[in-house]
């Protein structure tokens, strides 16, 4: 059992209380970074920068940089936004973090906050986690009580306040600029940089964005130091622990939080209890909806951000989806692009009108009337979506490219048989 | 129309954020949540209390998932159609089931009004898949026998 750190406290239907989390040692970081005069907000910065902590909403940006990138002049007031519109396929480790320990999450926004002078924080959350909205409302009543969130909180000149957002549902809206233009109750498009968010975000004023379990992750290198961090993770280069979302063809899909580069092949078998009876591991995403597939070969490859890239692909988010030998990798891509197609924002035409044209083509080839020729179209109208507007196209072309990289035998049956291989039943 | 009282309650707390703009979503549920849909006198009402034209309304009540510009049932179920809850065994049965029991496909109503059927997309909780979400409440882990009874105890809420 590797050290459990996030989601040491989880309890089974229900929240750790704001005593329960105070006993653990909660709100003691917050509480020696305000009353530490010899401390600096800035030198937050540093050792998150230190300490290797990369986002966890799967850009993997340093953490420390991107507050950085708040000028020490910038107006106020400044923003704080926790991006909880957790929306990618396979995705739901937020929703679990939330409902773990929300108060975690809000002494690492105050502590975010804090380290870039900001004095209104948002949590932007989707519709869909309506219980962890309520219990983070409740909880940021408890914790404003307790003197954790407020004006000068700890008797510092630090205000911050929290205010929970419900999004009424997009995914591009969990897109960084998109959710700012959403927040200000504009189409939510994405805007493009620079300038950068952090210099001129929400109603043109700096706004840091993070992701919950970034977040989450503040208070504890604050509290155990830079070195502990570093120790979690099992490769190279990567710090800190991941929370893994596992689901798909496994015995027991869920969040587990491993070190960050613990294999592939040890989360599937030792924690999410092996493929189901009667299945094969064909493939896995690793990071969501617009990573790319792992072949079998990757099956035993390392899950951090450097050693993934390293091999061409992503860690994203680490929504580890298994796919199994009886499933159709095409049909799967197809479902996939229904969401993309579906969920583009329609405001740059690569993304609008490429997204379908993939679909259809992939549609044709699982329902029989593929060409040889559609494999280079389809190629072309991936490499396309690059001269979209924000990370949303290339993010969707992701599965289609390795479908046809590493599964191009399989999408060749189809056009070969003129049809589904799986639904004539040639797979057992 | 929107009761007096309720209109004056929201136009409070429209004063009391910098911009009544941002709390567009809010103000477009809540009037929602009062007509059932967000009807062309609804999107007139939430234009007239954020001061905004009824064409920036209908931008953003057309953009967004929840905000239904066409009526619907009183209990929406939004069935996901992602990955995970579509490779789950049995999800084609289940769909069908689901429109059989009611006895209508997707994006319509049942003729009592009770129930809309809509696809989603990935609702968070592929740990649960298949997942669907009725109004504001997730359900996961659906079969066939357990969405039976989630609808009888729903038209007994009725």
């Amino acid at each position: 059992m590797y050290p459990q750190v996030l989601l040491k406290n989880r309890k089974k239907d229900r929240i750790l209380s704001l005593e329960e989390y105070r006993e653990m040692g909660g709100y003691k970081a917050l509480h020696d970074a305000l009353t530490d005069e010899s401390f600096h907000p800035r030198q937050i910065q540093e050792l998150l920068l230190d300490a290797g902590l990369l986002g966890r909403g799967g850009a993997a940006f340093p953490t420390g940089i991107k507050m950085k990138t708040v000028p020490d002049d910038a107006p106020h007031p400044r923003y704080l936004v926790c991006n909880a519109d957790e929306m990618e396929p396979g995705t739901f480790k937020d929703r679990v973090l939330i409902l773990t320990s929300p108060h975690q999450l809000i002494e690492g926004m105050i502590l975010a906050a804090y380290a870039i002078d900001a004095e209104i924080a948002i949590i932007f959350i989707r519709r869909e986690y309506e219980t962890a909205a309520r219990a983070l409302e409740q909880e940021i009543g408890r914790a404003r009580e307790a003197g954790y969130i407020g004006k000068n909180l700890f008797d510092s000149e630090f205000d911050c306040d929290i205010i929970v957002h419900r999004s009424a549902g997009r995914y591009i809206c969990g897109e960084g600029t998109a959710l700012l233009n959403a927040l200000e109750g504009k189409r939510a498009n994405p805007r493009k940089p620079p300038p950068y968010p952090t210099v001129k975000g929400l109603w043109q004023l700096p706004t840091e964005v993070q992701n919950v379990e970034t977040l989450c992750c503040i208070p504890h290198v604050l509290k155990n130091g830079v070195d502990w961090f570093k120790t979690l993770a099992v490769s190279k280069t990567g710090a800190g622990t991941k929370v893994f979302s596992v689901s798909g063809k496994v015995n027991r899909p869920g969040c587990y939080e491993l070190p960050m580069g613990v294999k592939l092949s040890e989360i599937i078998e030792d924690y999410a209890g092996g493929m189901l009876p009667g299945s094969r591991f064909k493939a896995c995403m690793p990071g969501g909806a617009s990573t790319q597939f792992l072949p079998e070969s990757m099956y035993h490859a390392r899950m951090d951000f450097d050693d993934l890239k390293n091999a061409g692909f992503r860690l994203g988010t680490g929504a580890v989806m298994v796919f199994d030998h009886k499933t159709c990798l095409v049909e799967a891509t197809a479902n996939l692009m229904v969401f993309f197609a579906r969920e583009s924002c329609g405001w740059c035409t690569p993304c609008r009108e490429g997204l379908p044209y993939i679909l259809d083509l992939l549609n044709r080839i699982e329902a029989g009337e593929g060409e040889v020729e559609f494999i280079p179209m389809i190629r072309q109208m991936c490499s396309h979506m690059n001269y979209s507007y924000c990370a949303f196209a290339p993010g969707a072309a992701a599965p289609v490219e390795s479908l046809l990289t590493y599964f191009e035998g399989e999408v060749m049956a189809h056009i070969e048989n003129r049809g589904c291989p799986f639904k004539i039943g040639k797979v057992n | 129309m929107l009761p007096e009282t309720y209109k004056s309650e929201l136009k409070d707390r429209l004063q009391k954020v910098g911009n009544p703009r941002e709390m567009v979503v809010d103000v477009m549920l809540e009037v929602q949540e009062f007509y059932g849909w967000f009807s062309d006198e609804a999107l007139e009402q939430a234009a007239v209390l954020l001061g905004m034209s009824s064409l920036e309304i209908e931008e953003l009540a057309t953009f967004y998932n929840t905000i239904y510009r066409q009526p619907v049932g009183k209990f929406v179920i939004h069935v996901c159609d992602s990955v995970i809850c579509w490779m789950e065994n049995g999800y084609g049965e289940l769909i069908d089931h689901i429109g059989k029991k009611l006895g209508i496909g997707m994006g319509e109503t049942t003729p009592d009004g009770l129930f809309s059927l809509l696809p989603a997309c990935c609702i968070g909780y592929c740990d649960h898949a298949p997942a669907i979400m009725i109004n504001k409440t997730v359900y996961g882990d659906i079969a066939p026998a357990k969405m039976d009874e989630i609808i009888e105890t729903l038209r007994q809420e009725k």
